[in-house]
């Protein structure tokens, strides 16, 4: 971002310009959405109109077992990402810790880092049949990975020096852990608990689509089977804007937790 | 930690190279062969017939891959996968340049993309099943519909990091249009680009197997969720470490054109890291 900084008046009009675009943009797609239909373009069974969608909405909102469902989604969802963040920062920090560890386990992850989640789902289906813990064995296994991956960048990035003068001054091992190894990770650990929560959320929702446990993908299914095009829509926009409040929940989450750190780092995993 | 690891081998170089091809051998190759035999010895003792032996899996990945299902099923799903992965880039890179470079158009669109971004990819496919029908096309729309997303936003973000003072240079040296996208902002945003086609990547495999499940009478998706309801458990385990075959080719086919794309930025994050 090596821009020259303009003086706060003019970032302000900027800022202004710059909401006033997006409520623009945004208002522009929602009335294209709704001309489609209108004009013929595209029959409205498959795409109905943006009105009806929204009455959809709130009709949804208004009923409590929209509600529930929201809920059963996400607490697969936060259980899932907990316990995936807990074994990945143990795991990854003993392993990136030990040298031997970490060589004598690379190939395994290597090779199992880029199974699709998604293959395992009939494995999971098997062993747990239409429940939740199903779900859970496909979130875990898919955000494990992201968080797994930087806390072994990050425990690989303590400065030598730093670890040398930890040794010298004879810090215990709980120390050099609080000390050194904490606060080099933490960025790492926070960049892959970002990813982890959007992939995490991806995958409640295909579980539910998938597999039929209680959820928002459920609903989507079932809509779909159904031939209810306005429910459809309707729950999409939902996982959407919930997709959207991960994101900045946890965005704000990992710059809140880091202001004290410079890095600006690029996302390099999925 | 570098300075730790070569003090090791700076000690073991006493008993030779070969033994340090034998040593690197054993740490790349013990752990999955301890674990294929604690495995294989769990699965002849217990009874649970969800965990065959990794010799039945085996012997169920030949008979059933290597034949007429690999053209029946595997080579429809690659083809899919590929051209899915293809449209998705040239796509992505295309219209994030544009996007990028016309500051009023990415102001405009960038609220609405950070929306279509944060949908999950899957509950794309009953929408597109609704305007495209179940085609060979849908599943192809399907992938570019998931994986198009990261690979946008990602040229968009790289398109406008592009260095003022290298704009400005371009600019002073007159270059043309063409010039300019082909040796200054193209260039700039590959890191990025690369970035969010790895992304797109792992996308794409994901809605290949679930538009496979879900809407499709051959395919690899299609193919282990049929082996799954009729509890051809062994066939199913297979088609498991299929998919794990085609993600890990996947990820080392990237890393090898990620690294001739990106040669010259990892010589210079060398150079500024020395």
């Amino acid at each position: 971002m090596g821009v020259n900084l303009p003086l706060p008046s003019t970032r302000r009009l900027r800022g202004a310009r710059k909401a006033l675009l997006g409520v623009v943009g945004l208002a522009g797609f929602l009335v294209v959405w709704q001309l489609i239909p209108t004009l013929g373009l595209i029959n409205s069974q498959y795409l109905p109109y943006v009105t009806d969608v929204a009455v959809r909405l709130s009709e949804e909102t208004s009923d409590l077992a929209f509600w529930r469902r929201l809920g059963s989604t996400l607490a697969a969802w936060g259980i899932g990402l907990a316990v995936a963040t807990l074994a990945a920062v143990v795991l990854g920090t003993v392993i990136g810790l030990v040298p031997f560890l970490r060589r004598a386990t690379h190939t395994m992850v290597e090779f199992l880092r880029p199974i699709p989640s998604v293959a395992l789902i009939p494995l999971a289906v098997l062993m747990f049949g239409i429940q939740r813990q199903a779900a859970l064995v496909i979130i875990i296994y898919a955000s494990f990975w992201q968080v797994f991956v930087q806390v072994i960048y990050g425990v690989a990035d303590i400065d030598a020096v730093a670890r040398d003068t930890a040794r010298s001054f004879g810090l215990t091992r709980r120390e050099r852990l609080s000390h050194l190894v904490m606060p080099t990770a933490l960025p790492y650990v926070m960049t892959g608990l970002r990813l982890a929560a959007a992939v995490a959320l991806i995958l409640a929702i295909t579980a539910e689509m998938v597999i039929g446990n209680p959820g928002l993908g459920r609903m989507i299914e079932l809509s779909r089977s159904a031939g209810d095009s306005v429910g459809l829509y309707a729950f999409v926009v939902v996982t959407g804007l919930l997709g959207l409040l991960v994101n900045i929940v946890f965005r704000f989450i990992e710059r809140r937790s880091l202001s004290w750190h410079q890095s600006v780092r690029g996302e390099e995993v999925l | 930690m570098t300075a730790h690891t070569s003090s090791i081998t700076m000690t073991r170089r006493g008993p030779g190279v070969g033994s340090r091809i034998v040593a690197s051998f054993l740490y790349a190759l013990g752990l999955p062969f301890l674990l294929l035999v604690i495995w294989a010895i769990a699965a002849t003792r217990s009874t649970n017939r969800f965990f065959p032996d990794p010799l039945t899996i085996f012997k169920a990945f030949v008979d059933t891959w290597i034949g007429p299902a690999f053209v029946e099923d595997v080579l429809p799903s690659l083809y899919r996968l590929g051209l899915g992965i293809l449209a998705s880039i040239v796509v992505g890179v295309a219209v994030g340049t544009v996007i990028g470079l016309v500051r009023w158009l990415r102001e405009l669109l960038e609220p609405l993309l950070e929306f279509f971004r944060a949908i999950p990819p899957p509950v794309l496919i009953p929408v597109v099943m609704l305007l495209v029908g179940i085609t060979d096309t849908m599943k192809v729309v399907v992938i570019v519909s998931g994986a198009v997303w990261p690979i946008l936003l990602n040229t968009i973000e790289g398109v406008r990091a592009t260095d003022s003072v290298m704009t400005e240079t371009a600019n002073s040296f007159q270059l043309t249009w063409w010039e300019r996208l082909r040796f200054l902002v193209l260039p700039a945003a590959s890191p990025r680009i690369m970035a969010g086609v790895r992304q797109g990547l792992s996308v794409a495999l994901i809605l290949m197997v679930i538009s496979e499940m879900f809407a499709s009478s051959s395919g690899l998706g299609y193919r282990i969720a049929y082996f799954q309801r009729n509890y051809l458990i062994a066939e199913m385990w297979s088609g498991v470490l299929l998919l794990g075959l085609v993600g890990v080719f996947l990820a080392v086919a990237f890393g090898l054109v990620e690294r001739r794309v990106l040669r010259w930025y990892h010589g210079l994050r060398e150079v500024s890291r020395a």
